[in-house]
């Protein structure tokens, strides 16, 4: 059994995880009138014309597609803070900056379905692309630091990135692990000097004698 | 609530506690079993009431719109409703699915260990038991009755095996990624004897063998992610 690796690799699609990432809560305009919406997640609304509430991504989504409501970008997607990220970003070799645990789906939902209501929306995609290859190119490097010492490793970064290296991680701290338990150790000595017939393939080595 | 985390969270902790208690919906609660039980690598204790709770408001929620549609509401509010009870909907069957397959490929080793017997619910104890027997009938049909007699079981690989050596098992020594949801103080991580306690804080994310943050899952001081 010790050499199965687990045949799912990513635990999570990406596509389950900008499901999750559909229930943060953003701040619309609607253009329409509709009463408060009793739903199972929550109570959203009432809604007004020109009066901002706050609802769920995929609620946000919806009425956009039917053209009901304009987005309002949450505060950390502007052009300004996302440059302020950025050049933390550059600056720090191992630290990363504090960005929303679904930035990446929340960007991307309001990339494809609101594009019109981000203001400079090429300059905020191309931030974002940026921080996301930088990002990355640390995480890369952080992953080598992980050795046979590393009995827990912290891992403040967002959903998608966790989901990414998560096959890597877990892979290499269990290997690891593994390796350094002097119980495993003891064990397979014991396996190989103590009970060579007891053990679970016994008649065949006995041929093999 | 107890968590071994030492002096200083008393305050902090009860009003995170209070907040969790009063912002919490079944909605999130349906949620964050969900990922847990995606994320553990064996099964963990069947959430009956929270499902059952599930069902109701879903069934709810289907009446409501279809009196919706009776008395000719604004077909936006109708798909909008009609919208939450699909989501709602693909979390109960996803964590449904998601043990299903648990129990599939660890029937054997869940039915002979009374603890895990009992994290399931009645339904998949039946259909534990239906799998079992069906597998079992099938590696008989298909092989074993053509082995030699000391090869006949299911469960060993020959009759010296000292243990059912042919059985799956979860590894509990795996890695887990998890987030804090309050600050925990302390942790010992490392049982293999040196001393390694980390401080965990809210929010904070950690690759952790999934044995040593068992309890905290349980009681659900930590999500999986």
């Amino acid at each position: 059994m010790s050499g199965q690796s687990d045949p799912r690799g990513f635990t999570f699609s990406a596509a389950e995880l900008e499901f999750l990432a559909e229930d943060e809560t953003m701040e619309i305009v609607p253009n329409l009138s509709m009463e408060r919406l009793s739903l199972i997640s929550g109570d959203f609304g009432p809604f007004r014309p020109q009066i901002a509430t706050q609802v769920p991504i995929w609620l946000a989504v919806a009425l956009k597609k039917r053209g009901k409501c304009t987005i309002r970008p949450p505060d950390w997607m502007s052009v300004e803070k996302l440059t302020q990220v950025l050049e933390a970003e550059r600056d720090s070799a191992s630290s990363f900056e504090a960005l929303p645990f679904h930035y990446v789906e929340i960007s991307r939902l309001l990339f494809d379905h609101a594009r019109d209501d981000i203001p400079d929306v090429y300059m905020v995609r191309s931030l974002i692309e940026d921080i996301k290859d930088v990002r990355f190119h640390k995480i890369g490097t952080g992953l080598e630091k992980l050795s046979s010492r590393t009995y827990a490793m912290k891992l403040n970064l967002s959903a998608m990135e966790v989901n990414v290296i998560r096959p890597f991680v877990t892979g290499g701290l269990e290997t690891f692990y593994k390796l350094g338990n002097p119980d495993m150790i003891q064990e397979s000595e014991r396996q190989e000097y103590r009970r060579p017939q007891a053990a679970d393939r016994g008649p065949r080595r006995e041929l093999r004698r | 609530m107890e968590s071994g985390s030492g002096e200083g969270t008393g305050g902090f902790s009860a009003m995170d506690d209070y907040e969790t208690l009063i912002s919490t919906t079944d909605a999130d609660l349906l949620k964050r079993s969900w990922r847990n039980e995606k994320a553990a690598p064996e099964i963990l204790q069947f959430e009956s009431s929270l499902v059952q709770r599930s069902r109701e408001q879903i069934q709810l929620m289907e009446e409501t719109v279809e009196e919706f549609m009776k008395n000719g509401e604004d077909p936006l509010t109708v798909s909008l409703y009609q919208m939450d009870i699909d989501r709602t909907l693909f979390l109960l069957r996803s964590y449904l699915r998601t043990r299903l397959q648990k129990i599939e490929k660890f029937m054997f080793h869940i039915q002979k260990t009374a603890d895990l017997w009992t994290r399931l619910s009645r339904q998949e104890q039946k259909f534990a038991k239906r799998s079992i027997e069906d597998m079992k009938q099938h590696l008989e049909q298909s092989v074993l009755t053509k082995l030699p007699d000391r090869y006949k079981s299911h469960l060993k690989q020959s009759v010296i095996s000292e243990e059912d050596d042919m059985v799956m098992e979860p590894k509990l020594d795996a890695f887990v990624i998890c987030r804090t949801r309050k600050f925990l103080g302390s942790l010992p991580v490392d049982d293999s004897g040196e001393e390694n306690p980390l401080d965990m804080y809210a929010g904070d994310i950690y690759a952790l063998r999934y044995k040593s943050i068992k309890p905290l899952i349980e009681t659900g001081q930590l999500d999986l992610v």
